[in-house]
């Protein structure tokens, strides 16, 4: 058991993602940093999906009341526990009374505290995420609050690992971010797409969960901006009238009717939901054979980083 | 019929480019048979208008094997593949201003008595086309063409859930507050989306609707069967 002191803008409980439910208008949710998400996991022995934190920009401070062993990863959040630095990106073995404490991020966005065991809450539709407009999932389909307790599933106490230095995401710089072109490139001006794949787009404070919105040089349609309505995945790139890219992420509407330009590959998704407002990204494009093998590169990226930590 | 990649996880199967319940039956009959096949590698799909969005795993599934296997089952997908379509009955008051709050503003647009206008919305038949854009909002066409009417000039930022609202050709009910550019024409007390349900969205692809006429004290009485979980929606 855990006990919430402090909870930070927005942490929620976060698990593999709801999967099957598009079609009733309900997203996967899940996390939008999988690198770091996974990572956490393993770190503490979990299946890759299990239920743990996601927190926002801040990270909570909570109390421990049975002993367990967490692993925080993602966002370069200052953690401490009882006061003094702790290290992230590692198996950490708690006892009761301890406290611990993330701070504000100094890169990247998101922060992960898994749990060995993973957190015990409700699965509703297959799920632990939580889905915050929907009011789905997690704790009463809401952001934790001082005060909650969550309950751990029963664990053995992990090796204590940590990730090595060389696999350690770079959430700062300006990233790019590989696209495939569509699915309607076509309803774009060539000087459009131009601008889209040859220019920086700053991302704007008003970008969350559900998508990351980024101003930068107009995206400019051929013949308006409307389509019949249709299917949006993560990752899509959709340009309303303004020619100003939204980046639809995790917690995205299921369908839309503005254009989409192209969609960031499933493996940079992370690098936009990580890229703090005010920071810049760039897009290049990849065919989706291009894209099927860096995907298979990502999968293999979280192979073999973690090395035993002596005790 | 054209496959447009949407990234690296999902594929566009494009039927067309209008809105018509022709194109739409085999987006969705095209869905049931990839449901009924079990196609490998696909995780999940959804229907719109004249699209099924489908969601793969290219760890099991490359994009050229997925669009084959699609392509494989194209000239099955009529409505003559699909199973028999639910009815489900929504009650929902016209009468009272403070739910249907554009009734009259709608009926002055489009010349017509209010009554007339909630007769005309209140006895056709609805298709559900699809559930998209918030959790369980059905988008629905059979409205008679009398009452097409364009969408509002000014979308609201909130509209109540349960709004049965109409603009263009198409007719919805809100699922969650949000905003919205339709014309409010009434409520019902029925949760199309319930957090808190075992199935939490009522309305699926494919169902037919029909809007059953109730009065105010109707719809508090429904309203508070719907609140204290003992009302169930009439689905034949």
């Amino acid at each position: 058991m855990i006990r919430i002191l402090d909870a930070g803008p927005q942490t929620t409980v976060q698990d593999g993602g709801r999967l099957g439910q598009l079609r009733y208008g309900i997203p996967p949710s899940g996390p939008v940093d999988r690198f770091a998400f996974v990572l956490a996991n393993r770190l503490v022995g979990n299946p890759d999906g299990a239920a743990a934190l996601e927190c926002t920009l801040v990270g909570p401070r909570f109390e421990v009341e049975a002993a367990c062993a967490v692993a925080v990863t993602g966002a370069d959040m200052p953690l401490s526990v009882n006061g003094k630095d702790a290290p992230r990106w590692a198996t950490l073995a708690l006892k009761v009374g301890d406290v611990v404490k993330l701070g504000h991020a100094r890169s990247g966005v998101r922060g992960y505290i898994a749990f060995a065991g993973g957190l015990d809450v409700p699965l509703v539709m297959g799920s632990r995420a939580t889905y915050l407009r929907g009011r789905l999932g997690g704790v009463e389909g809401r952001a934790l609050r001082k005060d909650d307790r969550l309950r751990l599933a029963p664990a053995a106490a992990p090796r204590p690992r940590r990730v090595e230095r060389r696999a350690l995401p770079d959430y700062g710089g300006e990233p790019t971010l590989r696209v495939v072109l569509g699915p309607q490139a076509d309803r774009f001006t060539k000087e459009g797409l131009g601008a889209l794949l040859g220019s920086s787009y700053e991302v704007l404070p008003q970008s969350d969960r559900m998508g990351a919105r980024l101003r930068g040089p107009r995206i400019a349609h051929t013949r308006g901006h409307d389509i019949i309505s249709d299917g949006i995945a993560v990752g899509s790139i959709q340009v309303p009238g303004d020619g100003q890219p939204i980046v639809l992420l995790v917690d995205r509407q299921s369908t839309g009717g503005y254009t989409k330009v192209a969609t960031v590959c499933s493996f940079d998704i992370a690098r936009i939901g990580q890229a703090r407002p005010g920071q810049a990204v760039r897009f290049r494009a990849v065919t989706v054979d291009e894209a099927h093998r860096l995907l298979r590169e990502w999968d293999a990226s979280l192979e073999g980083v973690m090395r035993e930590e002596s005790a | 019929m054209r496959f447009l990649p949407a990234g690296d996880l999902a594929v566009s199967v494009e039927f067309g480019e209008e809105i018509s319940i022709e194109i739409n039956g085999r987006v969705r009959a095209l869905e049931y048979l990839i449901q009924q096949k079990a196609l490998p590698g696909v995780v999940e799909t959804v229907p719109t208008f004249r699209a099924l969005q489908v969601y793969y795993d290219p760890r099991e599934v490359g994009y050229d094997a997925l669009c084959a296997a699609i392509t494989e089952l194209l000239p099955q997908a009529t409505t003559a593949v699909l199973p028999p379509s639910r009815l489900v009955e929504l009650p929902c008051c016209y009468e009272d201003p403070e739910l249907g709050f554009d009734l009259e503003v709608a009926a002055q647009r489009l010349s017509l008595p209010a009554g007339e206008l909630v007769r005309l919305h209140g006895g056709a038949e609805y298709l559900v086309y699809f559930i998209g854009f918030t959790p369980g909002l059905p988008y629905m066409t059979g409205m008679p063409e009398r009452i097409h009417i364009p969408r509002l000039e000014t979308p609201r930022t909130k509209t109540p859930p349960g709004s049965v609202s109409i603009g263009g050709t198409q007719c919805c009910v809100y699922s969650v507050e949000s905003p919205g550019g339709f014309w409010v024409l009434g409520r019902t007390p029925v949760r199309l989306y319930d957090p808190d349900a075992a199935e939490p969205v009522l309305l699926r692809p494919g169902d037919r609707v029909r809007f059953n006429r109730i009065d105010r004290a109707e719809y508090d009485r429904i309203l508070a069967r719907v609140e204290a979980r003992a009302y169930t929606p009439v689905v034949a």
